[in-house]
């Protein structure tokens, strides 16, 4: 058997898909990604041995921020082309639009035909992205998919900083003033979500299917608040959050070949 | 997939520049007059017909940022927060030489920096009219050449002759001619040169003081680099070609063009003050020269003037004369005027003439070495 590897190493999560030679998904992994990125790659190989990969038919590639630091990858390719590759893979369409909601950045991405057409990545700031979410979260001490069910009972709050540092004071005033957790929760989410719509501005998303993929696919409240804001429907899945590995995996069939 | 292309006499731009200090400290001991400039706009033969070198001043560095953050506000456009910090920390050695600056009321940004920079040095600023077509923006314009020529005049105790002003633009059209020529060099597929060594020639001010030496040494390296394409390039499969478009790029030329070579794409033209804006439009020798100068030095393309539309046209013929597969636009951080052309530019690029478009914001420092990667290798990764 063949196995095409895909690792993504987020700068929160490392996952990691196996595909077989039908572009099946063999084996999952997901871990953090820790402090080390070269360590987490050495785990992941070291994991995928245990799983029975046989290292002489298996063709790798590596993407994410920390896709330099796997000495065994055949080949690095950038998080969006992945991702791009991948959520058409997942979700069945040549023509997608892809929200990424990744850790530290978050990435819009439009594929045509397959390929990626045009991408927007927000620049060096957390706002928006899943790092956002946590911290808020644990300023409200709860998980970040407690604090989004927290939100679907709120309202009312918007958070103006843009900055994480200013919006973590901006949010501890509000609970310093009594503000509810519910509220509080609202404001962080509708933030996020304004944050993602406005660059989403400067793509056509109307002409496209538009998905969710990224570490926060998974909650609900934020697909539908997306979708209100977008004015679209966004899908998601669970395997959308491995996106980016497996367009990887299916980027190492293609560097087989 | 062919190699990055260097030559063997290779130069880096540090190099380079080192070189060009050394060259312009000879200049200087010989007892030449040097004034230090900063722009396109600079009418460098009213600089010349005074028996001056005009010298481009740093507008680079990270190291020049915290002195003049001493001063100028954090959210400042790096290339002006280097070159006050370069000239006020006594590290721009060409700063350091020049008797003068001259300089013009181009960005906001700008204009009111040299306010500050006057207190240290005699500091011509020209007023540029805002916008090209407006009425009365060419009289005025010429009545500010006037007054630069009047300025140097006193300054240096001299005459500044029709003469020896007619004399400066044939050789200053030449030298265009000349740069022009080699950086048309890039419109051969696949290119001959790698777009870091096109650029390094023209901005490091490596060869800028002497000018027939500088136009005699550009045709040899034209003449060699067309052999070069047809003895080993020709018929050759070629990366994507990019052409750079937006801010002055010599402040980010290892962060960014350097980077998109090594990701596999041929950096092939630059639309943009690095490249050859201002060179296929030449000063009318027919004319009047201040005239002429006045007509010329309001024809550049750049984002300052509003409206500015033969930005878009010269971006469009540069698309097609370099067979270009993508563009990626360098605005530095803080530049508005860049900025809010952007969305036009992303829209003509990719509607009119139907090619990808990256557009990347970014400034000296290397913090976002690791996004800019990620961005450039995925628009490389899309064009194929
Ligand atoms: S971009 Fe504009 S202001 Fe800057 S050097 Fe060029 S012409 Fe001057
Ligand atoms: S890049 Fe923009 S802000 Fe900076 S000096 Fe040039 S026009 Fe001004």
């Amino acid at each position: 058997m063949k196995y095409n590897i895909g690792i993504d190493i987020g700068s929160t999560c490392a996952k990691t898909i196996v595909l077989n030679e039908t572009k099946e998904i063999i084996h999952r992994l997901l871990q953090p990604t820790g402090w080390s990125s070269v360590e987490t790659a050495g785990a992941i190989r070291e994991k995928l041995t245990e799983l029975g990969v046989d290292w002489d038919n298996a063709a790798v590639v590596a993407t994410g921020y920390g896709r330099i630091s796997v000495p065994y990858a055949d080949k690095c390719v950038t998080e969006i082309t992945c991702h791009g590759r991948g959520a058409c893979h997942i979700f069945g369409s040549d023509n997608l639009a892809v929200i990424d909601i990744g850790g530290q950045d978050t990435k819009l991405i439009c594929v045509e035909d397959g390929m990626v057409k045009d991408f927007i990545m927000n620049d060096k700031c957390s706002a928006g992205t899943g790092k956002f979410l946590e911290i808020m979260a644990n300023t409200l001490a709860v998980s970040p998919a407690q604090l989004c069910e927290l939100a679907e009972k709120g309202g009312g709050v918007s958070i103006s900083s843009m900055c994480t540092v200013f919006a973590e004071s901006e949010v501890i005033s509000l609970i310093g003033r009594g503000e509810s957790k519910e509220n509080i929760a609202f404001g962080v989410v509708d933030s996020i979500v304004k944050k993602v719509a406005t660059q989403a501005g400067r793509l056509n998303l109307q002409d496209f299917k538009v998905c969710l993929t990224g570490g926060l696919c998974d909650f609900p409240y934020l697909r539908q608040r997306l979708e209100k804001t977008l004015n679209v429907p966004v899908d998601a899945c669970p395997d959308a959050r491995y996106a980016g590995a497996i367009g990887a995996a299916l980027s190492a069939a293609a560097v087989r070949k | 997939m062919s190699q990055i292309k260097l030559p063997e006499d290779f130069v880096t731009y540090p190099e380079a520049r080192k070189k060009a200090f050394m060259a312009l400290k000879a200049l200087k001991e010989s007892g030449r007059r040097v004034v230090g400039t900063y722009c396109t706009y600079t009418p460098q033969e009213l600089v010349d017909a005074a028996d001056a070198t005009p010298v481009s001043l740093c507008a680079i560095g990270e190291e020049n940022i915290p002195p003049a953050e001493k001063v100028l506000p954090k959210n400042l456009c790096p290339l002006i927060k280097a070159s006050f910090g370069g000239a006020v920390s006594d590290r721009c050695p060409f700063y350091y030489f020049s008797d003068m600056v001259l300089a013009e009321t181009t960005c906001d940004g700008k204009k009111k920096m040299y306010e500050y920079l006057g207190k240290m040095k005699h500091t011509h600023v020209m007023q540029l009219p805002p916008g090209r077509t407006g009425e009365g923006a060419l009289a005025f314009w010429k009545l500010e050449m006037e007054a630069l020529r009047r300025d140097l005049e006193n300054f240096y105790g001299i005459t500044i002759t029709d003469e020896k002003l007619r004399q400066a633009i044939k050789l200053r059209n030449r030298e265009r001619k000349a740069i022009l020529n080699y950086y048309e060099v890039g419109t051969l597929k696949p290119s001959p040169i790698s777009g870091y060594e096109l650029n390094t020639i023209i901005t490091s001010n490596e060869y800028a003081f002497d000018i027939e030496k500088k136009i005699a040494f550009l045709e040899k390296r034209t003449a060699e680099l067309i052999e070069k394409y047809h003895a080993e390039c020709e018929g050759k499969p070629s990366r994507p070609r990019i052409l750079i478009s937006g801010c002055p790029t010599h402040g980010v030329i290892d962060k960014v063009i350097k980077r998109i070579e090594e990701l596999g794409a041929d950096v092939v033209g630059f639309e943009n003050c690095c490249g050859p804006r201002e060179k296929k439009d030449p000063v009318d020798e027919t004319k009047d020269p201040i005239t002429a100068l006045a007509e010329k030095y309001l024809r550049v393309n750049c984002s300052v003037m509003s409206p500015n539309p033969g930005r878009l046209e010269a971006l469009g013929e540069q698309i097609d004369d370099y067979k270009v597969d993508g563009v990626i636009e360098v605005v530095l951080m803080a530049c508005h005027t860049y900025a809010i052309e952007s969305s036009a530019v992303k829209e003509y690029v990719t509607k009119e003439k139907g090619i990808p478009f990256l557009s990347i914001t970014t400034d000296y420092s290397t913090t976002d070495q690791g996004q800019i990667d990620t961005r450039l290798g995925a628009f490389i990764e899309l064009l194929g």
